[in-house]
């Protein structure tokens, strides 16, 4: 019998706005055990009256500090809070890591193409940082999904990703002026990538709202991938 | 003692006696899978039961359809926060397609087209607790939501209820399934939280 997973004080050391709608939260965990790019863990809030609920987040690093990247949803009991009055020196707790499907591991040697879908992006954030860590040289290809320009997380970073790593933007409502790709859906041309194709046998994760995910875990088995080599993470019902 | 997050309140609605800890209440249907969403042709689809003997049943969609169906209205709860209640479902209750099968098994392994698996006691799938399912409100189950046919077992977390299920195999010893040897906790019981391995 393995012991629980304990719940750890997270304190937050610093934030840093992606969008107006997402926040970054850079975290101090004592006692955190570590964790695979990919991985998720739970948060839970509670309020004064002894009130609490839990979400899950990917961690957006590939180490410590951890950082978590949150999109607010209007409406919503966690991310409101999450991306608006916490300021460095607040607390709370989290627990995990949790999940060893929907990870990379540094010794993984295969290509690997990631799709995001909006905040999507968190885990496969950190797979590029863990690649970088590792000196890892496996081909990367990274296809984000976003509503328009102004949606883009990690937008600076992923200007320049580093060798080795191609980054494709994929806008839904608004591409930028100079984009050849015109605006819409993703489509299996975005996804049918040279070096990325079944024959090179990539590893593919996909990230984002359930139905971005469906629609491209079904255009990749389309184009030939098998459905083992791809692992899909789904962050929420709608989006 | 809880951290408390200093102004945090919380949602009215999140203080429900119907909802088991750390879960919160939505509208939408959740989907938790680990990779695309099998396309089985409901024509092609069969159930196959194997008792630990190596005794054989199998159901077509044709023969589920002909035996007893029953119209499950059920909470469901998934791993990953979402409760969704008074879901309504159609299919075959358990009880039903273990009725004369002869078995002194204690574990049932699950397994799905696509490759998933899941583990569960034979008891839980017993007293009216668990189904087949073929219908959603009212509907032919989507792929991913777990078509043509799912198991539906909503007294555990939603994991345990697999999708595409194709295969019982009635075990006289427990053998974890997919979510279980990644982390999971063996059994799942959302009531007492049993989220990850110890909890
Ligand atoms: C494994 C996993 C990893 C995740 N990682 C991240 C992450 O890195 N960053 C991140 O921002 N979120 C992530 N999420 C989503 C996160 O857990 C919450 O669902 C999200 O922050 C919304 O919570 P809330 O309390 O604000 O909204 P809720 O109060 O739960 O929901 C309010 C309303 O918004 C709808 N809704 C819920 N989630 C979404 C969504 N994602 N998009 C649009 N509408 C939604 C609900 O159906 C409801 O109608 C992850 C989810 C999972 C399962």
């Amino acid at each position: 019998m393995s012991t629980a997973i304990p719940w750890r004080v997270a304190t937050v050391v610093g934030t840093r706005d992606e969008t107006p709608t997402a926040r970054t939260l850079v975290l101090d965990v004592p006692g955190w055990p570590g964790h695979l790019a990919g991985q998720h863990l739970d948060v839970r809030l509670t309020a004064d009256d002894g009130y609490s609920t839990q979400r899950s987040y990917s961690v957006a690093s590939a180490g410590v500090p951890l950082e978590l990247m949150v999109q607010r949803v209007e409406d919503g009991e966690v991310s409101p809070y999450l991306t608006g009055s916490l300021e460095p020196g607040d607390r709370f707790e989290l627990r995990g890591p949790v999940g060893r499907w929907f990870v990379w591991r540094p010794r993984d040697t295969a290509p690997v193409l990631l799709v995001a879908g909006g905040s999507g992006v968190v885990p496969l954030r950190a797979v590029l940082q863990a690649r970088r860590t590792a000196g890892s040289t496996v081909p990367v290809h990274l296809v984000c999904s976003v509503r328009s320009p102004a949606d883009a997380v990690y937008a600076d970073e992923l200007a320049e990703p580093g060798e080795g790593v191609d980054v494709a933007w994929v806008h839904t409502r608004s591409a930028p002026p100079d984009d050849p790709r015109p605006a819409g859906r993703i489509a299996r041309a975005d996804l049918d990538v040279p070096g990325f194709s079944p024959a090179d046998e990539p590893l593919c994760l996909v990230c984002g709202p359930t139905g971005f995910v469906e629609t491209v875990a079904d255009h990749l088995v389309a184009l030939g991938h098998p459905a083992a080599a791809i692992r899909t993470e789904r962050f929420g019902p709608t989006g | 003692m809880p951290i408390i997050s200093k102004g945090f309140r919380g949602r009215p609605g999140g203080r429900d006696p119907e909802l088991p800890p750390g879960q919160y209440r939505t509208t939408d249907f959740p989907v938790l899978s680990t990779g695309p969403s099998p396309h089985v042709d409901p024509d092609r689809w069969s159930l196959t039961l194997v008792t630990e003997a190596g005794e054989t049943s199998t159901w077509d969609r044709q023969a589920l359809l002909a035996l007893p169906q029953e119209r499950p209205t059920v909470d469901i709860h998934c791993v990953t926060k979402w409760s969704k209640f008074g879901t309504s479902w159609r299919g075959v209750s358990l009880d039903t397609l273990l009725d004369g099968v002869s078995t002194a098994a204690s574990f049932v392994k699950v397994a799905s087209y696509g490759g998933y698996t899941t583990n569960l006691p034979l008891e839980d799938l017993r007293g009216g607790r668990a189904w087949v399912v073929h219908e959603f409100d009212g509907r032919p189950l989507t792929p991913e939501h777990g078509g043509p046919v799912r198991l539906l077992v909503p007294h555990l977390y939603f994991w345990k209820s697999a999708k595409w299920v194709r295969e019982l195999q009635l075990l006289t010893q427990d053998e974890p399934g997919f979510w279980e040897t990644n982390g999971y906790h063996d059994y799942g019981d959302p009531w007492r939280e049993q989220r990850y391995q110890g909890d």
